[in-house]
């Protein structure tokens, strides 16, 4: 509750004031002793949000248990809860606080910071729209911050403060602050969070929590609650495909059957055709009904009553969609599952699934990989325990209607629940259509396979063409000259008599990579299956030539290998920033300036320069021309173009 | 409505996720109960049911657990309202209790409570079967409920344990419960004091006329303004009850509940008056003060 100073302001328009207010859902996450709830605290108490009662009590534990200095009131008891913990001096669980401003009320998911962890900030985590992440200033960025900042993207939340707390006792000094940020935005990189902010804090003085800090003049941008206050959350709703789980049927009399429901997604408008899903039926919108009476139109997340046209068969657990966009329908589903039982996850064993206002059958068919939340690294499993993460397939006795996670939080979410104790044990995130995507480079073919080996040796072929197979891999960021100079190249080999072909990252997604994104995990893909093209065509015989921009050190290493070392170049096609901006005819980094494409290499994801390339090239200082002589001379120095007799 | 306008206050993102709630127990439970308190939090989660059916009839009763210790005005508002509202309200009163003349002056606040209350609630439930039971609690309320669930899971006695309480991701509940064992379902969980009261406000929604000032009986014990409500009420020697503009921020047992003085007599006055207040709302509610995380206790033991 906000203790308020009304002497200024008539009540009534206060009211009118407050009833505009939006609301923001948030996560905070640290470690133990980060300084979690003092800041919670001191927002709550900032903004007014204690009573005089409760602060006395708090001030009467202070001198009990608290942890702070002689005279500070311990703000971080305010949000201590339940009586055990307050004895242990930890928190366990999910804690909810409430707290508003003039423009926003602020729901705070709270979570602690130690083993029961992962299970506790995925569940923080699965209704919030932005998470406030602390660091201690003195210990920078640790292993917990990297589990926080997994566990937040892996939860879909696209939005990321990073408190860096406990500023006064590193001098507020803005260099241990940069420091921490450029570590922090390093590793952030490899994570689908588009939206990354700073700021330097001390939640125990109060700096940069509700009011800007004179003792950091260095930091120029908001205090955290000021950013709570403005940060744009609109965009995170899906509003582009309708979804109508039925939730119940209300059938008042004969004539009236209504589909009650929350829109999980898009609009819905009276009068538009829509289709039932699982049965196909088709009918139209004959009016949106609420109590406060009917409306032309709903939108997430209204929860409102549908009836329709036509008398087709809807019930509990059908979900009402647009016909020309369906979501995919299948009892198949490749899912990320955080697991929260002491009993490990098995193949094999029924759970059951619900999924918006479904519930069917689910079992593990098989585990693709694990995930180590610390490390990020992939690793095979074959159970999944307490707080572990995994990607795994499910098969379900009765197909469900649902979307990737990423696309739709709604439909893209389920629980999973155990037959005989009753308990939630799983929380899972569908992936998108039934691809494995993320690291694939070390995983086992599905089956075992035999492989065969041609009849034509590499001998022969180099003869017939001429040639000894290579791949030419350029690399660079967007407008680095690499494409120009990789068809250049092509264009040389080829009226020298070579056969020769390019791959170029920007073609291979318009069809082979169709479905991958941007994100550090679809690049690696990316990646990996062009690299697996060119050794083909280098075991066919061909030169190939490859232009990625392949931003990750270890993901060009793992090409190089995958192709073979022996015979991959990896050529650095480098210029200013300013220069490779103007080159850019794509837009890409205006709309990544602008925040509409995320996670842009070289803007807002980090592009890690090649360790050891083969050569590179400043293409601001050498012509197209000049860049595929040095090529074609490098590529003679190592024997390439001559066969080796 | 044009594009770029899909925005909700944060008032209905509250109704909305409500009403979500409210017809997920409906759907997923067989017998499903809403606990009437005759509150403004009943009031608004009444009304949030209303809106979650219409037009249809809530599809399940009403139940209101009296102590026989209510303020009159409250169980007049509690007859006329559910009566105007064609509502199935069933009542209960704990009729070993009621053998035993268990009251607030002869066995105190706890027991009183423990009796009346908490057991009789447990009887109803029983009784009926019912097995869900929605209550009006926020989380905002006390400390020990910013960690209680949407679904409160409750064991064949109807206990609480806070260890064995199921984790809740996104708007998925989980409602699987054996024979015998029940959830309490808090629709209002993310509500806060003030939401309730603008919300009340602003759908103009009934509430019991104790909540607005008015010239009333009272005398002042420990500190505290009791309501000399019927002549039930013992007077302690030198005790004279004197008229006061008061009203009452909650409502209970009227030998329990404190009154303070006031001349709000509109719900923009009760808002401005609580905008400025320094003390929490609990505070008028003397079961609250017997030790710190006494709320807790009494939740463990099947307390709402
Ligand atoms: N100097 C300083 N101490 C802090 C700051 N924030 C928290 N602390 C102290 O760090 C300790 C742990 O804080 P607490 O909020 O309990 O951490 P939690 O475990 O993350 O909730 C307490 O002794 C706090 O008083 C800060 O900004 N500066």
């Amino acid at each position: 509750m906000q203790v308020v100073d009304l002497s200024r302001e008539d009540i009534h328009s206060y009211l009118a004031r407050h009833q505009k207010k939006e609301l923001l859902r948030l996560l905070t996450c640290g470690s133990v002793d980060d300084g979690k709830s003092t800041l919670i605290g001191r927002l709550l108490h900032d903004t007014k949000t204690i009573y005089e009662d409760q602060l006395a009590a708090v001030r009467r534990d202070s001198e009990k248990v608290g942890t702070t200095g002689a005279g500070e009131v311990d703000l971080a008891l305010l949000t201590d809860g339940l009586k055990a913990e307050r004895e242990q001096g930890i928190t366990i669980d999910v804690a909810y606080r409430y707290f508003s401003t003039d423009r926003r009320k602020f729901i705070i998911a709270d979570t602690p910071g130690h083993e029961q962890y992962t299970r506790n900030m995925a569940t923080g985590a699965s209704t919030c729209q932005l998470a406030v992440i602390l660091i201690d200033a003195r210990h920078g960025v640790m292993t917990q911050t990297r589990r926080h900042s997994f566990i937040v993207s892996l939860l879909g939340i696209r939005r990321v403060v990073v408190a860096v707390n406990k500023m006064d006792l590193v001098g507020y000094s803005e260099e241990v602050f940069e420091r921490i940020r450029e570590d922090y935005t390093g590793f952030v990189a490899k994570l689908d969070i588009p939206d990354v902010a700073f700021i330097p804090m001390s939640a125990l003085k109060g700096d940069n929590v509700a009011t800007r800090s004179e003792a950091m003049p260095w930091y120029q941008g908001p205090a955290l609650l000021d950013h709570l206050e403005t940060v744009h959350i609109a965009s995170d709703r899906n509003m582009a495909e309708l979804r109508f789980p039925v939730q119940y049927v209300i059938r008042p009399n004969l004539d009236f059957r209504g589909f009650a429901g929350t829109v999980a997604s898009g609009i819905l408008r009276k009068g538009d055709e829509v289709t039932a899903i699982p049965s196909g039926k088709r009918s139209r919108v004959k009016s949106i009904v609420t109590y406060d009476g009917e409306l032309d139109e709903a939108f997430a997340p209204q929860a409102v009553t549908v009836t329709l046209e036509d008398e087709i068969d809807v019930s509990r657990g059908d979900m009402l969609v647009h016909p020309d966009q369906p979501p995919s329908v299948s009892n198949e589903l490749e899912a990320m599952v955080v697991w929260m039982a002491e009993q490990p996850l098995v193949p094999g064993r029924p759970y059951t699934l619900k999924q918006t206002t479904r519930q069917v059958s689910a079992e593990v068919a098989s585990f693709r990989y694990g995930v180590d939340v610390n490390t990020l690294e992939h690793r095979p499993i074959t159970r999944l325990e307490l707080n572990e993460v995994g990607h795994l397939q499910l098969t379900l006795t009765q197909a469900l209607a649902c979307d990737p996670y990423r696309v739709n939080r709604a439909t893209g979410a389920f629980i999973l629940i155990d037959r005989i104790t009753n308990n939630t044990v799983g929380a899972g995130m569908i992936l998108e259509g039934g691809r494995p995507p993320g690291d694939v480079w070390g995983a086992e073919p599905v089956a075992r396979l035999k492989s065969r080996e041609s009849l034509v040796a590499p001998a022969e072929r180099e003869e017939r063409l001429g040639q000894v197979p290579a791949t030419i891999l350029l690399v660079g960021l967007t407008g680095c000259g690499k494409s120009r100079i990789a068809y250049a190249l092509e264009r040389r080999l080829w009226d020298e008599g070579r056969t020769v072909a390019v791959l170029y990252g920007q073609n291979m997604r318009q069809g082979l990579n169709r479905d991958l994104g941007f994100t550090a995990d679809d690049r690696s893909e990316n990646l990996r299956r062009s690299a697996e093209v060119a050794k083909l065509m280098n075991d066919a015989g061909l030169v190939t030539i490859g232009a990625f921009v392949a931003p990750h050190e270890t993901v060009r290493e793992r090409a190089k290998d995958l192709i073979g070392r022996d015979r991959v170049l990896e050529i650095y096609c480098t210029a200013p920033m300013e220069v490779m901006r103007k080159r850019d005819q794509s837009g890409a980094y205006r709309l990544a300036d602008e925040g509409k494409i995320a996670q842009m290499p070289g803007v807002t994801a980090a592009f890690e320069e090649p360790k050891s390339p083969d050569l590179v090239l400043q293409t601001d200082q050498v012509s197209v021309e000049e860049s595929v002589d040095r090529i074609v001379e490098l590529m003679k120095a190592r024997g390439f173009l001559t066969p080796r007799a | 409505m044009s594009s770029g306008s899909y925005n909700l206050t944060h008032l209905k993102v509250l109704e909305a996720e409500s009403i979500h709630i409210i017809r997920e127990v409906a759907a997923e439970f067989e017998r499903p109960v809403m606990l009437y308190s005759i509150g403004k939090d009943s009031a608004v989660m009444l009304r949030l049911a209303q809106k979650a059916f219409h037009p249809g009839r809530l599809p399940f009763p009403l139940l209101h657990v009296d102590t026989t210790w209510k303020f009159r005005a409250m169980i007049e508002f509690r007859d006329r309202f559910c009566r105007e509202q064609g509502l199935d309200l069933k009542i209960w009163i704990n009729p070993d209790g009621v053998a035993q003349n268990i009251n607030p002056f002869d066995h105190g606040s706890k027991k009183h409570t423990d009796v009346m209350k908490t057991a009789g609630l447990k009887q109803a439930l029983n009784h009926y079967q019912f097995d869900a039971a929605f209550g009006g609690a926020r989380r905002d309320e006390e400390k020990s409920r910013a960690k209680e669930r949407v679904y409160s899971f409750r064991d064949r006695l109807h206990q609480w344990d806070p260890k064995n309480q199921r984790p809740e991701l996104w708007d998925l509940y989980n409602g699987k419960v054996n024979k015998g064992e029940s959830i309490r379902a808090f629709p209002l969980s993310n509500w806060t004091e003030l939401d309730v009261w603008q919300y009340v406000h602003l759908e103009n929604i009934p509430i019991v006329p104790l909540y607005f000032a008015d010239v009333r009986p009272v005398v002042e014990r420990d500190g505290t303004l009791i309501m000399v409500d019927d002549d039930r009420m013992r007077l302690l020697p030198g005790e004279k009850p004197m008229m006061k503009r008061v009203r009452f921020r909650t409502l209970g047992c009227y030998p329990l509940t404190g009154a303070i003085e006031s001349d709000a007599t509109t719900l923009p006055e009760i808002i401005e008056e609580m905008l400025v207040a320094r003390n929490s709302e609990r505070q008028g509610r003397v079961i609250d003060h017997d030790e710190s995380g006494s709320m807790e206790q009494k939740k463990r033991e099947g307390y709402f």
